[in-house]
């Protein structure tokens, strides 16, 4: 991907190999961003968000993530280099918050404002949280999920995990709204498959082979949801599948009608707003405790339109 | 710190590989200092006391891992597992400081104990069912990964009930007689590490069975001696310096993570390539391998106080371990 970053990369080892070391302009605030990931695609669209709100604000914006989000010291380590460079501000999507807040305080003592994204930090460190609602979110996936099967019957939920915040949030927020709104339905099982898309698709399998008058499943993230295509694909049943994110896989199934609509996040808002709020930290202005990024359910319908195609990913 | 010492070879030879492991380490050497001081030069806030300590703690785990690394790397061998043996060694201390509550010096011994015991069954199958250290450790790698996530019930085990673990990474007793320097435990935990297995690298007979191990297991065996049972020593020796990496990163992170740990391995393993110790065996410092692992930690921290994209750190740091490698294989080609 040949964009501005990398040539910035480029042009940022080129100053190093001479020994130039860019000087930074006076107003332009140096903004550290440490993610949870680097490599996934869902990561890689916050960074294309915080980017261009660099872009807007004239701002300049790193972006670091480790290599997947078990690697707690890792980041740690990106935190500590990041805090030595003396940024403006930091964006913090925490892996364990707890193991963060000592370098977090750091921060705090050396005057830099710290804006955490994604996922809180328990601790009142960080001035706000840019992130998804997911509990709204998972509402709106029942709400549409009642509406596809006209209001009544059996559904079930594969879910990514019981841990996990995003895990807990997501589950509970359908579930309760089903419970709450729709007396009619009944959720007949919730079950775990760590995300993983063989382990939802054998899940998936199980549910609908136990359960012969299921009407649909709702799959709680990208690999949940493919899961649960594939194993709908695979006992060539029709129910109702509702997914959550977005990848080329998932976008191909809600266009072939495997799965009828997916919510997604707005990765693209979380880097964006991330790097908006940090700015407007600097500037001395005040920030609400959370800033709701935004989720949009999209289906066949919209997935051409270009508010889908700006957040969604592939 | 020791010397090498090829105890197989004739006194000629043996002079020889002095010099030529006091070149490349001295060669290892001037590539960090070159490192240290472009960077210094890019950016002011690169050589700050902060920054450096900062260097030194994000070393001392992989340098602790390279270390044990280096200890099985010098018999020939290779081992894959202690990525995910240093998580399991920190689930362990984990279990008996906060599922059991007991005290915490028995946490901390707990850890090594399993690490040791763990390296001796690595040794033991390598050894005695002749299975190929790749594999032998490749096998454990994933056993003892399975096992963290088994036996925390895959979620992070926190330290909060044993005020002062996270000292025995993060405290910092040096900075208590030189207030200006806080160098953290761990990275003294590092050093002592690296002075004890140089000592039993250089001046026991395990150590000195260990380089004959990897320069000619076949010559050693035929002059009557258990080759068996020092290579099992070996890596039970390696398994408890991994068990100490253990508690380091649990201590810095105060807490087990259970998913945590592949992966480290490559880097532990680029570190003593770096530091000139060869990966066919019979070769190997453990200051080459301290070396090896702050130059990785220099060019991570080095190129992320520059604000170079992820990208292209990552290239540069496999362009320079293919560098660190061909100048090695340049000098021994003169010799």
């Amino acid at each position: 991907m040949f964009t501005r970053r990398t040539l910035l990369g480029a042009i940022s080892a080129l100053a190093l190999l001479t020994s130039g070391g860019a000087a930074i302009a006076q107003e332009n605030y140096d903004i550290a961003l440490i993610s949870k990931g680097f490599q996934h695609q869902f990561w890689q669209a916050v960074k294309a968000g915080a980017d261009k709100a660099a872009a807007e604000f004239g701002v300049t914006v790193t972006f670091e993530g480790p290599d997947n989000e078990t690697q707690v010291d890792r980041q740690l380590d990106m935190l500590s280099a990041a805090l030595a460079r003396g940024p403006d501000a930091i964006g913090f999507a925490a892996l364990d918050s707890q193991a963060a807040i000592p370098l977090l305080q750091q921060a705090t003592d050396a005057g830099i404002p710290v804006i955490a994204f994604d996922s809180g930090v328990e601790s009142d460190i960080p001035l706000t949280t840019a992130t998804t609602d997911n509990i709204a979110a998972a509402a709106m996936a029942a709400d549409k999920m009642a509406e596809l099967i006209g209001g009544e019957g059996q559904i079930a939920v594969v879910a990514h995990d019981q841990t996990s915040r995003t895990g807990i949030d997501r589950r509970d927020g359908f579930v309760n709204r089903i419970a709450e709104q729709y007396p009619n339905i009944e959720v007949v099982s919730v079950q775990y498959g760590a995300g993983d898309q063989l382990q939802s698709t054998e899940i998936t399998k199980s549910i609908l082979l136990a359960n012969p008058e299921l009407k649909g499943i709702f799959g709680t993230n990208e690999g949940s949801a493919i899961g649960v295509a594939n194993g709908k694909r695979e006992v060539g049943s029709d129910i109702v599948v509702i997914g959550f994110d977005s990848s080329k896989a998932q976008l191909d199934a809600i266009r072939e009608g495997v799965i009828s609509g997916a919510i997604t996040q707005n990765p693209v808002g979380i880097g964006y707003e991330t790097v908006k709020a940090a700015v407007a930290a600097l500037k001395g202005e005040t920030l609400e405790p959370v800033i709701d990024t935004g989720f949009y359910y999209y289906d066949a319908t919209n997935i051409d339109s270009p508010e889908i195609k700006a957040v969604v990913y592939e | 710190m020791t010397e090498t010492a090829s105890p197989a070879g004739k006194p000629g030879l043996l002079a020889g590989i002095r010099t030529s492991g006091a070149y490349h380490r001295l060669l290892a050497f001037s590539g960090l200092l070159v490192l240290m001081v472009v960077f210094s030069l890019a950016s002011p806030n690169f050589l700050q006391t902060a920054n450096v300590l900062a260097i030194l703690q994000a070393t001392s785990v992989n340098g602790v891992l390279a270390i044990a690394a280096t200890l099985v790397i010098i018999t020939g061998g290779i081992d894959l597992s202690v990525g995910t043996l240093m998580t399991f060694c920190a689930v362990i201390a984990g279990v008996i400081l906060t599922f059991l509550g007991l005290p915490l010096p028995l946490g901390v011994i707990g850890a090594i104990l399993a690490g040791t015991l763990s390296g001796l069954i690595s040794g033991t199958v390598i050894a005695k069912l002749k299975v190929p250290p790749f594999i032998a450790t490749l096998g454990m790698m994933l056993i003892l990964k399975g096992l963290s996530l088994v036996i925390s019930g895959t979620r992070p085990i926190y330290f909060n009930d044993t005020p002062g673990f996270n000292q025995i990474a993060l405290g910092s007793v040096v900075g208590q007689v030189l207030p200006a320097l806080p160098v953290p435990n761990g990275v003294m935990i590092l050093f002592l590490v690296a002075i004890v297995i140089s000592f039993v690298l250089g001046k026991t007979a395990l150590g000195r069975y260990t380089f004959a191990l990897g320069s000619n297991e076949e010559a050693v065996r035929l002059s009557g001696v258990n080759v068996d049972r020092w290579k099992i020593a070996v890596y039970g020796l390696a398994g408890s310096v991994v068990g100490i990496a253990g508690i380091l990163i649990a201590s810095r992170l105060n807490s087990a993570q259970p998913a945590l740990g592949q992966g480290y391995e490559l880097d532990a393993i680029a570190a003593v390539v770096i530091g000139g110790t060869s990966l066919s065996g019979g070769r190997g410092t453990v200051l080459g391998t301290l070396i090896g692992a702050l130059i990785i930690s220099v060019l991570a921290n080095g190129l992320r106080i520059l604000s170079v994209a992820q990208e292209w750190q990552t290239v540069v740091t496999g362009a320079i371990i293919i560098l660190a490698v061909y100048v090695d294989i340049l000098r021994r080609r003169k010799l």
